[in-house]
């Protein structure tokens, strides 16, 4: 793990109490405390048609007077068999369908597959392939963060929000308009690469964007950082400490409110996150506010990413030029008989895959995702894992409610951002 | 003037018959008001296609509302589940007569004007409790619960509040505490006495960031959770009217009411109510909701001592003008 980046609360230079393990233990068992065995409980289900629940999610929790007692999650009702989808489809095919799994991020689905199934066949991306990625997964992680703020927010109570946060996504998604065509379900990365090259003009309204939002961004910290109901509300809610994160193996903002460092990104380097210079955002209460400055922090570093790689961006191809395992580019299909012979080859046939056995993870803005393949050397994969991070967000609900308030349960659900389409898959 | 019990009874039903049409004429106006701020503030247009710039939007929603199937939970108590809503809207109706409109526009001149109109709302928490309680759903019965406690403790400050008023006043008549304005208004005598009112209003009334009963993030709907059609519009009728009430009845207590040069009184009540509304709705948009801890802690510990305190400085504001 690389070392952990000083980073202080909104309160700019005042010296920040960083609270240890043992603090944090204490003030979760303070919370814990709350709950008195044997009493009698009244039973309330959250979801999965409860207005404000997140996706088709169920919580059903035994309530002492305000207090959650006990808590049953219920997963699987937006369950669609996606792994055993992908053993009746070619690699390229089932890109598509990791479009699927955390809609809000669909690039960022694309892109952990892709990697995954590029390590399994050693193909090596093409350097501007990997600065487009890099640009696009950032602009993912912008576009799922805001979305969050919007919909977190709201789950407090303040509404205007919610539409400012909606607003600004557009921007992102008008850019992935620009770009593919599609503005949720983007697959846009391809194995070896990506499906087109970036547009006329669309570096420099990019660049404007990315420019842009961190005026927007201010204006947040000016609503919500230092509001004090907010203050009151998330502080102190929903703590879980980076012993329990590691039991639950939660990843991704919520671990690094915790004060752990942990980033795929920093850590195991890939696309071009090895060539820029960013920071991991790193808090230290572990509670539902830290999540939130957390995310503030990371959308500032992704666009100061995208600024870099736009700075940066080389030229050459966008996909790779490797005719046994990558489709060609399309332009050269009705024009170029090799070239549309191997487009025949992937569309009929597939890819030629070595055989064997591949893991590889990547930071989506949810958490770490994880692809598992084992090939048997045929065009699809024998057996697909995927190892998303709202599953195992969602499945530590129950320890992350016991003792808290139901007024704060939906806060505290929202902090870890779970999206159903990635948990149930 | 003697007359009947039959013709006091039919003229009983004609009042309230108009009563509630003016107050459904408010509420219709009140939520296109809402609606049309909201999305100012949002950066949305608010509804448009129903009549010019959706004028007639609330219309035909009430028009839809009447018109639908009335549904009741199998295992709801059917008497106190039609119970529940009556005894929202009435009170919330009735506190309307006491607010000097204007010299020829004052329903009731009651002598006890002021505790009449505290006391009034008082009903409704028996209503809400009954609505909650009726349903047999536990978001409803959680609802009523919640908005009981709330009703309960916001009520002590808002009441210990104006009493400053009636203090200077030396009267307990709307009419009287409107006449000791005529040269300066109390908001400018008590401000803080103003603050206090506004802010436990919000509170009683149940508007962000004091929602809590209905507060739809954990609670689906709170007490009105299993209410549709016309009693659902009951409650919301009750609602908005007792926000009417509240913002109307500040600004007489606090801003003069009709009092003002050039126009005549019922306009410079409505600009005032108007204003009041206004911030009422732009708090709404904008700020985030308190838990229901905090906000009973927040009624005991802050507002209470507050609303005492601000007492002896009204007491000492009086003595000061050797009143």
């Amino acid at each position: 793990m690389s070392g952990a980046p000083t980073n202080g609360h909104a309160h700019g230079a005042e010296e920040v109490h960083r609270p240890t393990l043992e603090e944090l233990k204490e003030r979760k068992l303070y919370t814990r405390q709350r709950v008195h065995e044997g009493q009698e409980t009244i039973t309330v289900s959250m979801g999965p048609q409860h207005p404000s629940m997140h996706g088709v999610y169920q919580a059903v929790v035994d309530l002492d007077g305000e207090i959650i007692v006990r808590t049953r999650p219920g997963i699987g009702n937006l369950h669609r068999g996606v792994e055993k989808l992908a053993e009746q489809m070619t690699y390229h095919q089932f890109i598509p369908v990791t479009d699927r799994l955390d809609y809000v991020a669909s690039f960022a689905m694309n892109h952990g597959y892709c990697e995954a199934v590029e390590k399994l066949m050693g193909v090596e991306v093409p350097r501007r392939a990997r600065y487009i990625r890099t640009i696009a997964h950032e602009l993912t992680r912008l576009a799922n963060h805001i979305l969050w703020l919007g919909v977190h927010i709201m789950d407090f109570g303040a509404q205007t929000f919610f539409l400012i946060c909606f607003r600004d996504r557009e921007y992102i998604l008008d850019l992935f308009e620009m770009v593919c065509g599609a503005r949720l379900t983007h697959s846009y990365a391809r194995i070896g690469g990506v499906s087109k090259d970036l547009p006329e003009g669309w570096v420099g309204r990019c660049r404007s964007v990315v420019d842009f939002l961190p005026k927007r961004f201010d204006e947040y910290e000016r609503l919500i950082t230092s509001n004090r109901i907010f203050n009151k509300r998330a502080r102190n809610i929903g703590i879980f400490t980076s012993e329990d994160c590691n039991a639950w193996r939660i990843t991704g903002p919520t671990l690094r409110s915790t004060g752990v460092a942990r980033d795929l990104r920093k850590d195991e380097p890939y696309a071009a996150y090895d060539e820029v210079d960013f920071e991991v955002a790193v808090e230290y209460n572990s509670d539902v506010y830290d999540r939130f400055l957390v995310r503030m922090k990371e959308m500032r570093e992704s666009c100061k990413i995208i600024r870099q790689c736009l700075d940066n961006l080389p030229d050459g191809p966008y996909l790779a030029d490797d005719a046994a395992h990558v489709l060609p580019l399309k332009k050269n299909v009705l024009r170029d008989s090799a070239a549309m012979i191997q487009d025949f080859m992937h569309v009929i046939h597939g890819p030629h895959v070595p055989k064997g056995e591949v893991y590889r993870a990547i930071e989506v803005p949810k958490g770490e995702m994880g692809v598992y393949i084992v090939s048997d050397g045929g065009p699809k994969p024998q057996r697909l894992r995927l190892s998303t991070p709202s599953f195992y967000h969602g499945q530590a609900v129950p320890a992350m409610f016991e003792g808290e308030m139901l007024s704060d349960s939906v806060g505290i659900f929202g902090s870890i951002d779970v999206v159903l389409g990635d948990c149930d898959r | 003037m003697e007359m009947s019990l039959p013709l006091t009874f039919a003229a009983g039903l004609l009042w309230g018959a108009a009563a509630f049409t003016i107050v459904g004429a408010l509420t219709a106006g009140l939520v296109l008001a809402e609606r049309k701020v909201s999305a100012r503030i949002q950066g949305r247009v608010g509804p448009m296609h129903t009549g010019p710039h959706g004028a007639l939007q609330t219309i035909a929603d009430m028009i839809k509302l009447v018109m639908k199937e009335d549904v009741r939970p199998a295992r709801a108590d059917a008497t106190a589940f039609r119970l529940g809503p009556l005894l929202v809207a009435v009170p919330a109706i009735l506190s309307l007569a006491v607010i000097p409109f204007g010299a020829p526009l004052v329903m009731r001149d009651l002598n006890v004007g002021v505790l009449y109109f505290l006391a009034i709302p008082g009903v409704t928490v028996i209503g809400l409790l009954l609505a909650g309680w009726a349903s047999y759903d536990n978001y409803s019965f959680l609802g009523g619960l919640r908005s009981s406690a709330q009703f309960i403790s916001y009520e002590i400050p808002r009441s210990l509040t104006v009493v400053t008023v009636v203090m200077l006043a030396g009267s307990l008549s709307t009419v009287d505490v409107l006449d000791a304005q005529a040269t300066v208004p109390y908001a400018v005598l008590l401000p803080f006495s103003f603050f206090l009112y506004c802010v436990t209003s919000l509170a009683e009334i149940n508007r962000l960031p004091f929602d809590m009963p209905e507060a739809e993030s954990e609670l689906v709907a709170g007490y009105h959770t299993e209410y549709s059609g016309f009693r659902w519009a009951l409650f919301f009728l009750a609602e908005y009217a007792g926000f009417f009430a509240a913002a109307a009845f500040g600004a007489v207590l606090f801003l003069g009411g009709g009092n003002g040069p050039l126009l005549p009184p019922i306009v410079w009540l409505a600009v005032k109510t108007a204003a009041l509304l206004f911030i009422g709705m732009w708090i709404r948009f904008t700020l985030p909701r308190f838990r229901a801890d905090q906000l009973m802690r927040l009624a005991w510990k802050v507002f209470l001592p507050a609303s005492l305190a601000n007492l002896v400085l009204a007491a000492l504001i009086m003595r000061a003008l050797g009143s």
